[in-house]
């Protein structure tokens, strides 16, 4: 057998594999169950527009505020990591090591439960504001690590060049390095961005009142409510109208940057 | 060009180092350097690679620490621990090799940033000095562009401008057209003329020997973390005493 007609055949063999695949899969599926479990129109009726007035919205406020708070901690951190002083670097060690160790879940559970026992405080918002409180802090270790490789990404030449025209060192690494530093780390940043959307889903863990669900809550509940599958399908598909646009926009910055350089 | 330098006493050196070591972990890579520049003088540094040229300079405004000896910039211990080195800095102009620009600010930017957050200058003020200073290079017109949209002989010529702007009493140069492609190294050499010419103290460390010929009013040869020999440009250049010297400059002329 001459070996291009050998390829041609193994190759119309797997297609011939995966189209039996795909008719048997027909076959022996029940397609009516399936619609009314995982896509029942009147299911679908009943859960909007809660999915997006509730689901939706907390999941998004509570992304960015754990976002925003885990930043704001990580620019604090990643300076102290580089801080010619040993216990402000052993400070943010620690806190780096400690939390990127733990499972965001554990922490989570550790804000929502023990803490409140264990010190008789009590995190503003509530329980939801204590598991917030989690992922602003999981988050901070992870952006932290993110940020201070940025930062020593930037040329040591950028840093003398301001500190010989006189800038103080504060001047400097406000100024000229942590702005040069975010640009190199957007694309992780935003990686991490997408990951702490998908981790706001353990806040279901800690319970929250009605209106203070996100989208993974919201849509357990409406699992049992409605003995039905359907909420499943729906909050997949909303996290992925979430998160699909930011991991290509994350793509599309990797190789721009990678053209640039 | 009017330069302010009548505060100094007569006679105090613009730079003057004395006895200066260098280590670097255990490599002593300055050993013991005496050396001054006067004020409105041009004095050009050659020697090998790793000879120490660079360290020496940088330890002029402290970017690389002195490990004993003094400097005095303007009759000032800079090592002094009672002193505002950043103020010093500010008045000794820096110009790298590799330009270092700020990337991500305009050239105008650039050149304002420091006037503003250091010198304490108005906005319009900044903007008026970097001007005339963007134009004293040849690139007037050039205010809004990146420094990645550059060429390196006019990257390296708006770092000039740069140090220019802080109204600087003295320029040091790190081997300033080494990373340039030939046909620009005329373009910077110029301006650094026109420098000399205006009566700015410079302390040069160059491969350029025509340049050290004709601005230079000293050439200092460096070897090993010694100065092997110094003295009047084109004297030392045709007539080199030491047979390092002799052996150095055989090779690069
Ligand atoms: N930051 C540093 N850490 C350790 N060693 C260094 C450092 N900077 C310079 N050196 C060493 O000091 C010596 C002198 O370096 P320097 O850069 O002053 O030489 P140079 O004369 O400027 O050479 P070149 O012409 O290559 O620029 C070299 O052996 C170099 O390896
Ligand atoms: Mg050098």
């Amino acid at each position: 057998m001459k070996k291009s007609t050998r390829r041609r055949l193994v190759r119309g063999l797997l297609y011939a594999v995966l189209v039996g695949a795909v008719v048997l899969l027909a076959l022996i599926a029940d397609w009516e169950a399936i619609r009314q479990n995982f896509l029942s129109g009147e299911v679908m009726g009943e859960l909007w527009p809660e999915v997006l007035t509730v689901g939706v919205k907390n999941t998004v406020i509570y992304t960015v505020i754990a976002f925003a708070g885990g930043l704001a901690l990580a620019i604090v951190l990643a300076l102290m990591k580089l801080s010619p002083i040993a216990p402000y670097r052993w400070i943010a060690t620690a806190w780096i090591e400690f939390f990127r160790g733990l499972p965001a879940l554990v922490v989570i559970l550790a804000f929502g439960f023990a803490v409140p026992i264990a010190f008789s405080w009590r995190p503003p918002g509530g329980s939801v504001g204590a598991g917030v409180l989690a992922l602003v802090i999981v988050s901070s270790a992870y952006i932290a690590e993110t940020l201070r490789a940025g930062i020593q990404a930037v040329p040591k030449g950028q840093f003398e060049a301001a500190r010989s025209l006189g800038m103080t060192s504060g001047r400097t690494t406000f100024s000229i390095v942590l702005p040069q530093a975010f640009r190199i780390v957007i694309p992780p940043l935003t990686n991490e961005f997408v990951l702490l959307i998908k981790d706001t889903s353990l806040l279901f863990v800690i319970g929250a009142a009605i209106d203070e669900r996100e989208l993974t809550t919201f849509s357990r509940d409406a699992l049992t409510q409605y003995a039905n599958s359907t909420p499943l399908i729906v909050a997949a598909a909303a996290y992925l109208i979430i998160t699909l646009p930011l991991t290509r926009l994350v793509a599309r910055l990797e190789r721009r940057q990678q053209k640039a350089r | 060009m009017t330069r302010v330098t009548s505060t100094l006493p007569a006679g105090t050196r613009a730079i003057e180092v004395r006895d200066l070591h260098k280590y670097f972990g255990d490599n002593e890579v300055l050993k013991g350097i005496d050396f001054h520049v006067d004020q409105g003088q041009v004095v050009c540094v050659i020697g090998p690679s790793g000879s120490g040229k660079s360290t020496l300079l940088r330890c002029v405004n402290r970017l690389e620490e002195p490990t004993s000896g003094t400097i005095l910039v303007e009759g000032v211990d800079i090592c002094d621990p009672e002193v505002d080195l950043d103020e010093i800095r500010s008045r000794i102009g820096m110009v790298f090799q590799s330009f270092n620009l700020f990337p991500h600010l305009s050239v105008m930017r650039n050149l304002t940033i420091a006037q503003q957050r250091v010198r304490r200058r108005s906005k319009d003020e900044a903007v008026e000095i970097a001007r005339n200073n963007l134009a004293k290079v040849g690139l007037a017109g050039k205010e809004d562009a990146y420094p990645a949209h550059l060429s390196g002989g006019q990257q390296q010529r708006v770092a000039i401008a740069r140090a220019l702007s802080m109204d600087p009493d003295m320029m040091l140069f790190d081997e300033p057209t080494s990373a340039l492609d030939p046909e620009l190294v005329g373009d910077v050499l110029g301006v650094m003329r026109d420098l000399a010419a205006d009566g700015m103290t410079m302390m040069v460390v160059t491969h350029e020997m025509g340049f050290a010929r004709e601005v230079g009013d000293k050439l200092v040869f460096m070897d090993g973390g010694v100065i092997v020999e110094e003295g009047d440009p084109r004297e030392v250049l045709a007539n080199p005493q030491h047979s390092r010297t002799q052996g150095f400059l055989s090779k690069v002329l």
